[in-house]
């Protein structure tokens, strides 16, 4: 509740004898986010607004979809996908799966070359002005095709000098190629560390090609954990951000993540994103073929919970292909085949840029004050401990602005009389094709993937998901159509409160929710 | 004998290619092949060959036994 851009000191009253804004303010210090003066300033991290991050921090992240939660409402990235090549083997991963259906890491339809690879980002750019950012993820690792990767790198910076470098790499060849990474501005580093105990990791890696030889078990994952952790520390000693990436795994490394989340929080690291597994037979790999599990959408927010004392949470995370394009929720990677981009005449215009991205700027602005304006209508009201979630369909913009139907997946709110907070998404076949609700889908899908949620906000909803949402006890409700989703859910959360404290409404836990494991396809 | 890659198997990865001492893995038509006259199945380079160190498939990279032993 940290990551609240809202100054605490307007809402926070005595409990019990104890301040609220005093506990926040020791637990921001906890963190190491400073507070520099100014009662009540909180706010720590990638969650929100600028809070307290330290001015260079706030100018690295701001603009940056995967580091700042709040950004990945207005700002798009983009992977291209020149790194087919791994140097380790992972149980959740098959690199012999490949689909242009499929969304999640590790998948793409086409590998590209440098040159193509510069080509297609002043495509995209040019037709994507809220684009960014691009990362260099694979699909195989980044650094395990320096050559490619780097090569990609100078000439993008080259010729679109505006646009934020960043990879991600499992770790081991990282502290070789440390010194590289800097001196091509990459300023965004990405490390999925999935243990910090060789037992734990041999569970996960079956095996690591390192200095010319092939290493299993044990051993494999100490030499991966000591050069993971190595490369983090000499990032974050020349000032390089990043952001490690846990896959969370029931049964194998659940418990296991907490530990990691201190290793690496007192190595430097900014952001901690623990992903759920993606694991279906289908997939082909170890874990899908296991039958290992992933986490419920509880179980997953509870471990995030429970680490974000130690440091900043991601959840906005969309696990996407390492060839993905536009903002977090979409993909717009079938607009720009190697095919498309090639014959196209693309014009690079920093200033139609720099324009388009001032409007963002100004719908960002407008969405804060809104947020801001509605929490001091909760400053009054007493402290209550009721927290509600609610799902949000939403193209983006920080508004809510999708059909019901039409989501293919939906934003989780808490609401709480700290103010409203992203907690997660869930992904969610189209279930409306054509105008024709599914009714099978309904039930199967999107009430499994928001059971937890009290609410779920849209732009427009069809008499027949409302009845099947309301008996199922999700309140469907399209009075905030196109108005901004944090306002409105302080305003939804308000009006609770004052149902439950005269009666009308009886508050309760809601059960746990499905995350999605099966195949994605988008229309 | 030399390795040789099973192209039906072969991800075209491309993580064999820069680690064969011997320069003799290439691409073609999306996957790769290893040129039998370079391949000393990393004898005199490395303890176990490289192609087979690094595929992410198992049994992609074999031993072609159409060929003799590699003998320096």
């Amino acid at each position: 509740m940290e990551h609240q851009v809202i100054s605490l000191s307007s809402i926070s009253t005595p409990k019990n004898g104890v301040n609220l804004e005093d506990i926040m303010q020791q637990k921001a210090e906890h963190q190491g986010c400073g507070t520099q003066g100014g009662s009540g300033k909180a706010s720590c991290g990638s969650s929100a607004g600028q809070g307290d991050l330290a001015p260079e921090i706030w100018e690295k992240v701001k603009n940056h979809p995967c580091y700042s939660e709040e950004a990945h409402h207005h700002y798009a990235r983009m992977h291209v996908a020149v790194a087919p090549a791994c140097n380790i083997q992972c149980n959740y991963c098959n690199r012999k799966y490949d689909c242009a259906n499929e969304s999640r890491p590790g998948v793409v339809s086409e590998k590209l070359t440098p040159e193509q690879a510069a080509k297609k980002v002043l495509a995209v750019a040019s037709t994507i002005p809220q684009m960014t950012v691009l990362g260099i993820a694979g699909p195989g690792d980044p650094l395990a095709n320096p050559e490619k990767t780097f090569k990609t790198f100078e000439l993008i910076s080259k010729t679109a000098p505006d646009i934020k470098l960043c990879l991600s790499t499992n770790g081991l060849a990282l502290p070789d190629h440390v010194d590289t990474i800097a001196s091509y501005n990459v300023d965004h580093v990405t490390i999925t560390i999935n243990m910090v105990d060789p037992d734990v990791g041999a569970e996960i890696y079956p095996w690591i090609y390192f200095r010319n030889k092939r290493y299993k078990g044990r051993e494999a994952a100490r030499i991966l954990t000591e050069r993971q952790l190595q490369g983090l520390e000499m990032l974050t000693e020349r000032g390089i951000l990043c952001k490690v990436n846990s896959v969370m795994i029931p049964g194998i490394n659940d418990g296991h993540l907490v530990e990691v989340n201190r290793a690496v929080k007192s190595r430097g690291a900014f952001l901690h994103n623990i992903m759920p597994l993606i694991s279906a037979p289908e997939h082909g790999t170890v874990f899908g073929l296991n039958g290992q599990r992933g986490p419920s959408a509880q179980e997953l927010k509870a471990l995030q919970d429970s680490c974000e004392g130690e440091m900043n949470m991601m959840r906005h995370c969309r696990q996407c292909r390492a060839d993905a394009v536009g903002l977090l929720g979409e993909d717009r990677s079938a607009e720009f085949t190697t095919e498309a981009v090639m014959a196209m005449d693309v014009q690079y215009d920093m200033e139609t840029r720099k324009s388009y991205q001032a409007l963002v700027e100004q719908e960002r602005e407008a969405t804060a004050a809104a947020r801001k304006a509605e929490m001091e209508t909760l400053a009054g009201g007493e402290y209550s401990d009721v927290k509600i979630l609610i799902a949000v369909a939403t193209k983006g913009s920080g508004r809510i602005n999708e059909h019901f139907g039409h989501a293919s997946e939906f934003q989780i709110y808490e609401a709480s009389s700290s103010g409203a907070k992203f907690v997660g998404h869930r992904r969610v076949d189209l279930y409306c094709q054509g105008g024709f609700g599914d009714e099978e889908a309904l039930e199967t899908v999107v009430i499994r993937a928001i059971n937890d949620c009290t609410a779920v906000f849209v732009a427009k909803i069809g008499g027949c998901p409302r009845g099947a949402l309301e008996a199922a006890g999700i309140d469907p409700v399209d009075r905030f159509a196109y108005e901004y989703i944090e306002q409105s859910v302080i305003a939804y959360f308000r009006e609770y409160l004052d149902l439950v404290r005269n009666g009308t409404v009886t508050h309760g836990q809601r059960g746990d929710a499905q995350i999605r494991q099966g195949a994605y396809t988008a229309a | 004998m030399t390795y040789k890659i099973v192209a039906s198997q072969c991800t075209g990865c491309s993580a064999c290619e820069p680690e064969c001492p011997n320069q003799a893995i290439s691409e073609k038509n999306g996957t790769f092949i290893i040129d039998p006259a370079k391949c000393t199945e990393c004898i005199g380079y490395f303890d176990e060959p490289q192609c087979v160190a690094v595929c992410p498939v198992d049994d992609t990279c074999v031993l072609d036994a159409a060929y003799p032993r590699y003998s320096a």
